[in-house]
């Protein structure tokens, strides 16, 4: 049976990806198009940091160990959707007009820490594979940790980017909080108990 | 002149044809029928002049009394109730005064008026709005010595208004304009659009549009315009004097800390359409470059 969870799980976390195809082929993106697709791959990505950082306290809530086995499959997700999101921008918004691009990378700060966040992403993709967790051995656990950072940033790109942050941002940053929260109790009991 | 009734309401498609059809009879003929207001952005092609469509119109708006996503006010603003409805015209003037909707209808003849609409956050669309002079429902009023500006604010009614509810802006909407670019004859009443009674998702019963300010400026369903002597703090520069000026003058050379002004996105172009490059006072320099005459734009953005 659980040999058909992982599949499962790789075959959900592509639906997102199948609807916006979907909606690009049949025009169905309404007024805006290129936001459309730029919001809703941004929005996955976020959406895939939570689920990301969810297993982990899923384990200790629900004493299943089945969660950190999806973990790595979901953070590649996150890595897919971010690229996606990060090309429309630039290929798609921008159409490779690198100019206006630096400049905006280095002048708002919101697309600066978006790119920052995608940035950091690139290093845990690389070393995702079972081979370098055993080359990195503890540093493996240690860089994978930016993934907290990573989740920070994505959600003040969102909040930056919206006039207000009202209400989605909102929730975003209060999930992330959370679960990175959870986290940090996770720690207190693991030196609880030696 | 003839006033437009409601009940003449012309399908889009009927107008749009009627439309090319004034074109196809030659430039001289379409202009004629206009009056000297520079109605349509002679500085831009065709192709970028093209009316957005009715519904990308009245489905993508930004109207946060009725919520923050684009697609809410058209969902939640169905049931708004817009009569009776009046506008007290008061502040610095010798005499306030009170208009129901009915008189504004009767009194002030709407025209089409085709503009731009650039928005803040770096999107445009072409809007046949029907409306009047601002001026000249201002002119129903004495204004004293001491009114330099105008205030507008637009209803606060959360019972209907969902997006109320919640501190997204500080409610009341408001916002303002210098008493000369009140009195400016692009500055719009704007009562309808498409020929048709202006829909509750644009700001009905009753709208203002400048066309080279950003869209934000131009408030929605008003209630109170106020003559007052000091420069009046808008929702938006309440919420972030940093991001949002007074003035917010479609500018390509100021920055806004989120969105690129340098170009826009034109509603309802398919994704592969190139960005456009967005013109200084949204296009309508020639007629409102005057008022500013020796400002630091940059400065009072």
């Amino acid at each position: 049976m659980i040999k058909y969870f992982k599949p499962g799980v790789f075959f959900l976390s592509t639906i997102p990806f199948l609807f916006i195809f979907y909606k690009i082929y049949f025009n169905k993106l309404g007024p805006e198009p290129v936001k459309e697709i730029t919001h809703f791959t941004g929005e996955w990505t976020l959406i895939f940091i939570c689920l990301t950082l969810s297993m982990t306290p899923l384990k200790r809530l629900t004493n299943l160990t089945m969660w950190v086995s999806f973990r790595r499959m979901l953070g590649l997700f996150v890595f897919f959707y971010a690229s996606l999101h990060l090309l429309t921008y630039i290929g798609i918004d921008y159409r490779f007009n690198w100019q206006p691009i630096f400049d905006d990378v280095f002048k708002k700060k919101y697309i600066f820490i978006g790119f920052a966040a995608w940035v950091l992403l690139i290093p845990l993709a690389i070393t995702s594979s079972q081979k370098m967790i055993k080359l990195l051995k503890n540093n493996w656990k240690r860089l994978h940790r930016l993934i907290y950072m990573i989740a920070i940033f994505g959600s003040l790109h969102y909040i930056w980017l919206s006039k207000t942050i009202f209400f989605k941002p909102l929730v975003y940053l209060v999930i992330i909080l959370v679960l990175l929260a959870l986290r940090i109790k996770i720690k207190k009991r693991d030196v609880n108990y030696g | 002149m003839k006033k437009i009734k409601y009940s003449e309401i012309t399908p889009e498609k009927v107008y749009l044809n009627r439309r090319s059809f004034i074109k196809s009879i030659g430039l001289s003929a379409g202009s004629a029928a206009l009056t000297s207001i520079p109605f349509i952005n002679h500085a831009r092609s065709n192709e970028e002049n093209k009316l957005t469509s009715y519904k990308d119109i009245t489905t993508y708006n930004n109207y946060y009394e009725f919520g923050t996503s684009k697609s809410d006010p058209y969902i939640n603003s169905q049931q708004f109730k817009t009569t009776p409805w009046t506008i007290s015209i008061e502040g610095e003037v010798e005499k306030p005064i009170k208009l129901s909707m009915d008189e504004i209808t009767e009194t002030f003849i709407s025209e089409e008026r085709i503009y731009r609409l650039r928005c803040v956050e770096g999107w445009s669309m072409v809007i046949p709005w029907m409306g009047f002079s601002l001026s000249e429902l201002l002119s129903k009023v004495n204004p004293t010595s001491k009114a330099k500006f105008i205030e507008f604010e637009s209803v606060y009614d959360p019972e209907q208004m969902k997006g109320q509810r919640y501190p997204v802006l500080n409610w009341p909407y408001k916002e303002g304009l210098r008493i000369d670019e009140a009195m400016h004859p692009l500055t719009t009443v704007v009562t309808g659009l498409y020929g048709k009674r202006l829909p509750n998702q644009n700001g009905a019963p009753l709208r203002i549009f400048t066309p080279w300010k950003y869209g934000f400026k131009s408030a929605k369903a008003i209630v109170k315009i106020k003559f007052v002597e000091k420069m009046p703090t808008s929702s938006w520069m309440w919420a972030s004097p940093r991001e949002y000026g007074f003035y917010s003058n479609v500018n390509p050379n100021v920055n806004h800390p989120r969105w690129s002004q340098a170009t826009e996105r034109v509603i309802g172009n398919d994704i592969f359409a190139p960005r456009v490059k967005t013109l200084m006072f949204n296009g309508y320099g020639d007629e409102v470059a005057n008022l500013y005459t020796g400002m630091d734009l940059k400065k009072y953005f």
